[in-house]
């Protein structure tokens, strides 16, 4: 037997509108559920971060009465740490406080205490000392155009984070306001929307305003960069510069997911929906889109999912890991969730009538650190 | 300050928390701030979670603004319906907070 096999395992965290599960296997394919942890508290953000020989798992949670928080764990969820004084609190002069925590972001390897966070009101901050206690990016609260973003359903926040290996090309996405661009380390923004349509509004083509649900980087071209949109599936291959379309061979260009392999050149998976005022899989029949050329083509996924399925997916409620085949994992608000090993081509159900899934995570872990059952 | 200081009773005011929010106060119930004469809502939450940094994030978000399904009353009144954060509490009296019912 591989030794290796046996060595690592999986787990994967579902952020849902009433608390938090976690799953871990070891083939992903059979998983052991549990949970919920922070029960009727919403949980829309999570990272798994496995950096410096560590594991922790962030999460924001949100309770309509108590408000958010972010609260980590090292132990895979037997124990849950909130920072006396909060990890995430708008400094005084802001007049701002927070209400949501929508993107929790490990930046790379070789910056191993730095996670970044996206919030609502939007705004992006940045730990140095592994999630534990973040500062609010100015550059980005300060910005001249601040007064002209507006919200989507959801919120208005900033919900992408792509930070480059440098660790001074960061790109952030932000409902309703676009795609920003920072060369140096997150100083200053400017927004880089060339290309993408706001046909929602007077001038289609503003030069900020797009309507982005979700960005991605390209794990191995540099420049290279996914977009999904309110209404369009993007490509940029100069640092978002510019933005073409890649839609071409999609049943719809609408959705909220975008995911990119953790390795490999040209390959991103989305979960497209209907259109705006249908906001279902098409027909009624979801699956996942796989283009392995950049979006030159794409291939439909669905084996293992339901015959008919109504329930969208959200755009953190999607996942890749860092294994080999890449996994790919999703939830929908109908609270179903979904594994694949071999990077979507065959899909088996985790978990089922859970609270809406506003959030999945995967990583691999050491099976040592999972619970003695698994 | 706690319920296990012992004043008496008419110069104190006692801050009675919901079961959820008690971890957050150490396992207390009610806490207690001291009080010479009238001060407002503001003051006693102030000076009781003051050494509770999460259990002052649960009821006031950082403008200070009590968040809206926390409800807090004087007297049996909701605060909102007082003069807010700057309702006056007298010496003896006690300020109790509940969570509002709402959800689904």
């Amino acid at each position: 037997m591989d030794p290796m096999a046996t060595a690592e395992s999986y787990v994967l965290a579902i952020g849902t509108k009433k608390g938090l599960w976690l799953a871990t296997s070891q083939d992903r394919k059979d998983w052991s559920l549990s949970g919920p942890h922070f029960l009727m508290s919403e949980v829309p953000s999570i990272a798994i971060d496995t950096r410096d020989d560590r594991t922790r798992i962030l999460v924001g949670v949100r309770s309509e009465h108590w408000g958010p928080t972010v609260f980590h764990s090292d132990d895979l969820g037997g124990s849950w740490t909130e920072p006396e004084n909060g990890a995430i609190t708008f400094p005084d002069g802001t007049d701002a406080a927070l209400e949501r925590i929508w993107q929790i972001y490990p930046d790379a390897g070789s910056r191993p205490g730095v996670v970044w966070a996206g919030c609502e009101p939007i705004s992006v901050w940045k730990s140095t000392d592994g999630g534990e206690h973040f500062e609010l990016n100015r550059g980005l609260w300060d910005h001249p155009h601040r007064s002209e973003w507006g919200a989507g359903y959801g919120g208005a926040a900033a919900h992408s984070i792509v930070v480059d290996p440098t660790g001074e090309k960061v790109h952030v996405a932000m409902s309703t306001g676009g795609v920003y661009r920072s060369l140096d380390g997150g100083a200053s923004w400017e927004p880089r929307n060339k290309g993408i349509s706001a046909y929602f509004m007077p001038d289609p083509n503003p030069e900020f305003g797009q309507c982005v649900h979700k960005i991605a980087a390209d794990a191995a071209v540099d420049g290279r960069l996914y977009a999904q949109n309110h209404h369009g599936v993007y490509r940029s291959d100069d640092d978002a510069e510019s933005w073409e379309s890649i839609a071409e061979g999609l049943p719809a260009d609408f959705g909220f997911v975008m995911l990119t392999h953790p390795r490999r050149a040209g390959t991103a998976w989305v979960v497209p929906l209907k259109a705006d005022g249908e906001r279902i899989p098409p027909e009624g029949k979801l699956a996942v889109h796989r283009t392995d050329d950049a979006g030159a083509s794409w291939k439909r996924l669905d084996a293992g999912l339901p015959e008919a399925e109504y329930n969208a997916v959200l755009r953190d409620a999607a996942s890749v890991d860092g294994a080999e085949p890449a996994g790919v994992y999703f939830g929908t608000r109908g609270g179903s969730v979904y594994a694949s090993a071999d990077e979507g081509e065959h899909f088996t159900e985790v978990a089922s009538h859970l609270p809406d899934v506003l959030c999945v995570r995967a990583a691999v872990v050491s099976t040592a650190l999972l619970p003695a059952q698994a | 300050m706690n319920s296990g200081d012992a004043m008496p009773a008419d110069s104190v005011i006692s801050v009675v928390l919901p079961s959820v929010l008690q971890p957050l106060a150490g396992g207390q119930s009610i806490l207690t701030a001291p009080a010479e004469a009238a001060v407002t809502v503001e003051w006693v939450l102030d000076t009781v979670t003051g050494g509770y940094p999460a259990l002052s994030r649960r009821l006031r978000d950082e403008t200070g603004s009590v968040r809206r399904y926390v409800n807090i009353y004087v007297n049996g009144n909701e605060i909102r319906r007082l003069q807010g954060l700057v309702t006056a509490v007298a010496p003896g009296q006690e300020v109790l907070i509940i969570q509002s019912v709402a959800g689904g």
